[in-house]
């Protein structure tokens, strides 16, 4: 009796083992598409409220070109764009939160560096925005220019950023002595400065024109014209789900290409009749774009009708909000910008 | 032998879940880690920090390592707690007699304070503070100076720096004057113990406390010269003072809200341990012909003491960790500089959340054992 029971055991370990494996190699397909779809929704990482990359209104509608990457991914994976569930980060939570498991997509004007992509576990997908690090000051100063900067400044910033670090270097290598005062969020930086606390603050450029807005009397205050760093922003993911990344890559790509081709999200339809294969491909009408993902072929056409292109969402967010209504360097490469992507075929 | 398995097996079980418990998170760790190329280790203490921070008490740079950021950061929260320990026992305890005082004024003013501190929010009480208080500043440049030559701005309050001679020399003679004191008193005691002669150990404290210090500066050569705080212009409206010591708003803001928040819970306990002690005994003292201050010193304080410090160690432990909310206005604390920017900068979330905790827990246990040294030293003696 116990022979055969204990044969039974290592029959049922036997089975369980190699059941493992079985999921297990499905599961490598991408763990992540196959959980979200079973959720219905996409978690996506946000900030706690920067305008024009993640911002809330009133009634709780996130808007943002940093939210609009997360709304691709539903549009790609769920058919609706709507279907993500947005968790507003502090800089300091970010990747844990991500690494940890509690969201899939971190869309929130992060930068992309070589430590942040090799040490902890996370995988950069591309770039929705290019940044450079800039100085907030009152007009009232007189400061034009951060060659007027004198020892003593005090500087406002957020912790856990590259703010923090490459203001250590631009301060250090011009010789000035400055007080950093580093909170953790946003909104508590906007209202030390705002109260008097600090001389400039510091930020990415666009975070201090979105974040000027909010400050009590906006016109008094200007940004420097010097750019101190380079702040390439994009969307991250867990490292370890090979095709979950490029879904969220692709769909990133597909905007921007998409603009590339003048397709929008009012003409998209009647594109599928295109002369030009690459605009038949994006729109779905040709090849097996979506195959590789394990998803339909209509994946980037729902994408570019439900969230628009990239220039559309730059234009909703961004320009028409008055942040920044020159594209600077986030124009394409065909009109003198730096947006340039693998072309999706 | 079936009662020793009866006593045995809970025991057993209780410690297999433990093991299990441990192993399934240290393994769910692992494997999560290594699913995404996360190492664990503690290298990265011995790389270049790289960030800077606002006020430290040791010299810090941003070319040292996340070891000295750890250290200095440390201390920035060792020394809120201290500063707040300080503070709230002075004010508990002077709160505390208070709600027991015969006079409707103090004794409601008391209660109420009392009432008002301890039933708002701590942490809204330090956004209070810091936001509030702090917009109620003047500019550096609008600052009046106070005691003539401090200033309280937005931006911190400036004192003057000592700039000391022969430091050295001064120290010896305040060493000297406090090893002198405490000699007088165990003179002292023995001599009343023996004779019954009361010697004024008070005065002759004072004495040496303020006479020694004085001798070193006259005959020592000990020199003592302030560098005051100096207006600067930065830009056409930015100010600030320079030379002396800034204390900066996140500091007075964190200490602030944290005695006066603690001090109602230490005011409570001295109020409840003062209550204890039955009245017999104040009057049976009465009695014998002591005065009202001896009554207080001898009789009511000794054993009131007994019931005031174990809840009060408490309190002492709460401030340290509340502490912790410094993160919310930029002091730069363990929480903010270590378990954030460096958990940030690093990635090391695990290593740094556990150093962190281990910590805490350490400065809790190393101030539980001081206080339980001194409740031992005070506890009754049974013969």
């Amino acid at each position: 009796m116990f022979k055969h029971l204990k044969q039974l055991t290592s029959l049922f370990a036997m089975i369980a083992v190699l059941f493992a494996f079985t999921t297990e190699a499905i599961a490598k397909k991408s763990k992540t598409l196959k959980n979200t779809q079973k959720k219905g929704f996409v978690r996506c990482g946000v900030s706690q409220g920067l305008p024009g990359f993640s911002n809330a209104d009133a009634s709780g509608n996130w808007t943002g070109i940093d939210v609009d990457v997360c709304r691709a991914v539903a549009a790609a994976v769920l058919g609706d764009a709507n279907k993500v569930k947005f968790t507003p980060l502090s800089a300091k939570e970010r990747f844990t939160a991500l690494t940890s498991g509690e969201i899939d997509i971190l869309a929130r004007n992060t930068t992309w560096t070589l430590s942040r992509d090799a040490d902890i576990g996370l995988t950069f997908v591309g770039v929705n925005f290019y940044d450079g690090q800039g100085f907030m000051v009152r007009k009232s100063s007189g400061i034009t220019s951060t060659s007027q900067f004198k020892n003593g400044i005090s500087a406002c910033t957020n912790i856990g950023t590259t703010t923090e670090l490459n203001m250590r270097d631009f301060f250090n290598s011009r010789g000035i002595s400055y007080e950093p005062v580093a909170f953790e969020k946003a909104d508590e930086v906007v209202a030390a400065y705002d109260a008097g606390r600090c001389d400039t603050y510091t930020t990415d450029k666009s975070g201090l024109a979105a974040q000027r807005t909010k400050l009590s009397s906006p016109d008094d205050h200007v940004v420097l014209p010097e750019t101190i760093s380079k702040e390439p922003l994009g969307p991250v993911v867990r490292q370890g789900d090979a095709v979950w990344e490029d879904i969220v890559r692709w769909s990133l790509n597909t905007m921007i290409e998409a603009e590339e081709y003048g397709i929008t999200s009012s003409n998209a339809d009647s594109m599928k009749t295109s002369d030009n294969p690459q605009i038949k491909r994006l729109v779905g009408a040709e090849g097996e774009m979506g195959a590789a993902f394990g998803l339909d072929n209509e994946w980037n056409l729902r994408i570019i009708k439900q969230v628009g292109n990239y220039g559309e969402s730059y234009k909703r967010n961004i320009a028409d909000t008055g942040i920044l209504p020159d594209r600077g360097p986030n124009q394409l490469w065909t009109k003198g910008g730096i947006l340039y992507v693998p072309p999706a075929r | 032998m079936n009662n020793k398995i009866k006593r045995i097996l809970p025991q057993l079980l209780t410690i297999l879940f433990v093991v299990f418990v441990f192993g399934f998170f240290t393994i769910n760790a692992q494997v999560n880690m290594d699913n995404r190329g996360i190492d664990f280790g503690f290298g990265f203490l011995s790389q270049e920090a790289s960030f800077d921070m606002q006020f430290t008490l040791l010299d810090y740079d941003g070319q040292d390592s996340y070891f000295w950021a750890y250290v200095v950061a440390l201390l920035n929260t060792l020394l809120v707690s201290f500063l707040g320990i300080i503070i709230c026992t002075i004010l508990g305890v002077i709160i505390g007699i208070a709600r027991l005082s015969q006079n409707f004024l103090i004794k409601n003013s008391a209660a109420w304070y009392v009432e008002f501190f301890r039933n708002i929010p701590l942490l809204l009480q330090i956004f209070f503070w810091y936001y509030a208080a702090l917009r109620a500043l003047p500019l550096p440049e609008n600052a009046e100076p106070w005691f003539g030559v401090t200033y309280m701005t937005i931006k911190g309050y400036y004192i003057p720096s000592m700039i000391w001679e022969n430091l050295n020399v001064f120290m010896s003679c305040l060493i000297a004057a406090i090893v002198g004191i405490i000699f007088i008193r165990i003179y002292a005691k023995k001599i009343q113990e023996k004779e019954g002669k009361q010697l004024p150990v008070f005065y002759i404290s004072l004495a040496l406390i303020t006479i020694l210090p004085l001798l070193s500066f006259l005959i020592g050569g000990v020199t003592l010269d302030f560098e005051i705080p100096v207006l600067k212009q930065l830009a056409k409206t930015s100010f600030i003072y320079e030379g002396g010591i800034s204390l900066p708003p996140e500091l007075i803001a964190l200490v602030l809200a944290l005695s006066l928040y603690t001090s109602t819970f230490v005011a409570e306990c001295v109020r409840a341990g003062i209550q204890g002690i039955s009245k017999g005994q104040k009057e049976a003292a009465a009695s014998v012909g002591l005065t009202p201050n001896q009554i207080l010193k001898l009789v009511i304080m000794p054993q009131a003491l007994r019931i005031i410090i174990p809840p009060t160690t408490n309190q002492y432990l709460n401030l340290t960790k509340n502490s912790s909310l410094a993160a919310a206005i930029a002091y730069p604390d363990l929480v903010l500089v270590f378990a954030g920017t460096a958990l940030m900068q690093t990635g090391k979330a695990i290593e740094i959340v556990g150093i962190t905790m281990l910590t805490y827990l350490s400065i809790s246990l190393a101030i539980a054992a001081l206080m339980n040294w001194y409740n031992k030293r005070i506890e009754i003696k049974e013969k």
